[in-house]
């Protein structure tokens, strides 16, 4: 009898139902459990409380990112209470037995960097963590999504969660990216077209000619920023693009090629029906600005400030104009006069060494304007000294960006690194939320090259045109 | 956790899109260890001025709605961080139930986790929701739901009655407090015969 065909999360769910108990959600196993110190202490305290343990910690892999400062790290972290969120993880790690990647670990970074690069991700697993970018895994051609601490604890002790299975959305993308557009440009222009909440209830696979050619990094930058448009987990097939990024790497299975024989059934039938689908053209996508205080409030560079009062939708206008309001702009600016006062390079979205690359080619033979103060924060300690190697810090440094150490920094604020009331910032992170950044602050997000180009200029300006030296 | 069963509260209008759980409970506040103690927090950007003094303007701070308990919003209500410090942060000041036409995934499911009980209802019902309680609080009086989460309905005392959907194992974990992990681990067997048929050493 032939089997109905089976998306890759159809593929992915069937594998991991541990089982459906009578009026009950059903348990899916979780092989890979990531952990950091902001949504962790109260779950390991959960667990202590009642005398439970950590089922499997060898699958449980934690570091601390998001609250650790990015400037030298042999001196002590000076606000305490950051210090001890960071000693509570360390204490946790320690009493259940899990790996951790600590500072002063030449690994450490931002979760969704070290996961990846250290081979831990691996196509066909179920990946979880308490951060909603946890989607950035699924590029591997994993079932990655973020979850809340009650859910840690739930995973910590049982390498279960309970899950009702989410929709299939589909976003194919045909054709090419133009010279100058990035992933990070098609994952924004995405999430403008489907807004924040299109893929709510959904987990969106990525597919089409567009998507296949970009390289692994890339499509982590788009998996990255699925939960913005609303999908808990993007995910991308995996290909010999994912096998190559693979090979070699720590955690990887021991028989490689036996590995990637496995990996390579979790690829959607060719007729395996989504729930939705929505077809897109690469070669419409050109660089892209958000102009507003959610990541759907986003044009093309060559654009103006849309005037909100104009929106059909009520929710929209409403919404728009209260994001100028606090964006202190008009519509109708164009967003090349838009002035900016901080550029900030780094984050889960874009902080590996393909993004570094690419800002530090912009900027190589040009000074970061007298306005503006711009700092490059590398996902991980890996990051970091590979981009040393290729002489990329002293691009940066000789340009007058500031080169730091690796955790998630500006892209949250948790850390001292945050913007002050008022200041404009060209970030290549995820969240233009109000405040996200720093209190008053007003972040418009970017490609890393875009940042570039806005941190030599003064203003944001079309990387498409930028006289490379 | 508390069971819920049924609540009649005075309901907080907040008449706007996609608040961000950055909103609901900004990042300088997840620095704590514990689960406790972050309702002072909640809209901290809104709530209170940059002299730490409320926000006369921001919705919540009018004496109308002091006792709310009822959340009413608009679309995406919770998007962004899956910080579960935001219903931590809600339930601690003394929500107990958020209504609204859509929410996000994490928000939602975290909901569910801390005894709060998230609603959503057609957004034509919502404008009503937002035009009766304005209505109402401009004779100067809180306005009032019941929700009943066995009947599964919400209801004013002026002929406002709806029914609402909710997913059976969520309603029964809410109606009797259950411990989730509690209840998962009843399931053990199952959980270690998954790791024995994929090759795994059976978990501690």
């Amino acid at each position: 009898m032939p089997s109905t065909p089976r998306t890759l999360l159809d593929k992915i769910w069937d594998a991991h139902v541990v089982c459906v108990p009578p009026g009950e959600s059903p348990l899916l196993y979780i092989d890979r459990h990531l952990v950091h110190e902001v949504t962790s202490p109260q779950a390991f305290e959960g667990l202590r409380l009642a005398g439970r343990r950590v089922r499997r910690p060898e699958a449980t892999f934690a570091t601390p990112d998001h609250n650790i400062p990015t400037t030298d790290r042999r001196l002590p972290i000076a606000d305490p209470v950051s210090k001890q969120q960071i000693d509570t993880l360390r204490n946790n790690c320690r009493e259940f037995g899990v790996r951790l990647f600590d500072l002063g670990d030449a690994d450490q970074g931002i979760v969704h960097v070290i996961g990846p690069e250290l081979g831990i991700t691996q196509p066909g697993m179920t990946i979880v963590c308490g951060d909603s970018h946890t989607a950035t895994h699924g590029a591997m051609g994993s079932l990655a999504f973020g979850i809340g601490t009650s859910e840690v604890e739930h995973v910590l002790a049982t390498q279960t969660l309970r899950q009702v299975k989410p929709k299939s959305l589909e976003l194919r993308v045909e054709g090419s990216l133009h010279a100058g557009v990035t992933a990070k440009d098609l994952v924004l222009y995405l999430i403008g077209k489907l807004s924040t909440e299109g893929g709510t209830g959904h987990v969106i696979e990525y597919t089409g000619p567009c998507i296949r050619r970009l390289g692994m990094e890339q499509r982590m930058t788009v998996c990255n920023m699925s939960i913005e448009a609303g999908a808990r987990a993007g995910m991308i097939a995996p290909d010999q693009i994912t096998f190559d990024y693979l090979r070699g790497r720590e955690y990887v299975p021991k028989d490689f090629d036996r590995a990637v024989a496995a990996w390579e059934r979790f690829v959607g039938d060719p007729d395996a029906a989504f729930d939705r689908t929505e077809i897109f053209a690469g070669g419409d996508v050109v660089p892209q600005v958000t102009w507003g205080t959610n990541p759907a409030q986003v044009v093309g560079i060559d654009a103006t400030v849309p005037d909100p009062t104009a929106f059909s939708d009520p929710n929209e206008r409403e919404s728009g104009s209260r994001a100028l309001e606090y964006m202190g702009l008009a519509g109708g600016t164009k967003m090349v006069d838009i002035p900016l006062d901080r550029v900030f390079i780094g984050s889960c979205t874009n902080s590996r060494i393909e993004d570094l690359r690419a800002a530090a080619s912009v900027v190589r033979g040009y000074r970061v304007a007298s306005t503006v103060h711009a700092m490059v924060v590398p996902g991980s300690g890996r990051v970091k000294r590979q981009a040393e190697e290729e002489g990329l810090d002293r691009v940066f440094l000789d340009a007058g960006f500031e080169w730091r150490e690796a955790g998630c920094s500006m892209c949250l604020g948790m850390n001292p690194d945050t913007l002050t009331p008022g200041q404009r910032c060209a970030s290549t992170s995820n969240r233009n939320f109000e405040g996200r950044q720093g209190k008053g602050g007003r972040t418009h997000l970017v490609s890393p090259a875009m940042a570039a180009a806005a941190a030599v200029a003064g203003h944001f300006t079309d990387i498409r045109h930028w006289l490379y030296r | 956790m508390q069971p819920f069963l049924t609540h009649t509260g005075v309901v907080a209008p907040l008449d706007r899109a996609n608040v961000d759980t950055d909103q609901i409970i900004p990042k300088q506040f997840l620095k704590r260890i514990e689960r406790t103690g972050f309702g002072q927090f909640l809209f901290f950007d809104w709530r209170f001025l940059a002299d730490g003094s409320p926000n006369p303007a921001f919705e919540l701070n009018r004496p109308v709605v002091a006792a709310a308990s009822i959340l009413l919003a608009r679309r995406n209500f919770g998007c962004g961080s899956s910080r579960e410090h935001a219903p931590w942060a809600l339930a601690d000041y003394g929500f107990k139930v958020v209504i609204a036409p859509t929410f996000a995934d994490i928000f939602f499911s975290n909901c569910f986790q801390n005894g709060m009980l998230p609603i959503r209802l057609s957004e034509e019902d919502v404008d009503e929701l937002f035009r009766r309680a304005r209505a109402t609080e401009a004779g100067g009086n809180p306005y009032r739901l019941r929700v009943d989460l066995q009947e599964n309905t919400v209801a004013d005392d002026a002929g406002f009655s709806r029914s609402f959907a909710v997913d059976s194992f969520r309603k029964r974990c809410l109606l009797e407090g259950l411990d989730d992990i509690a209840l998962s681990l009843q399931h053990v067997d199952a959980i270690t015969a998954w790791e024995a048929a994929n090759a795994l050493p059976a978990g501690e």
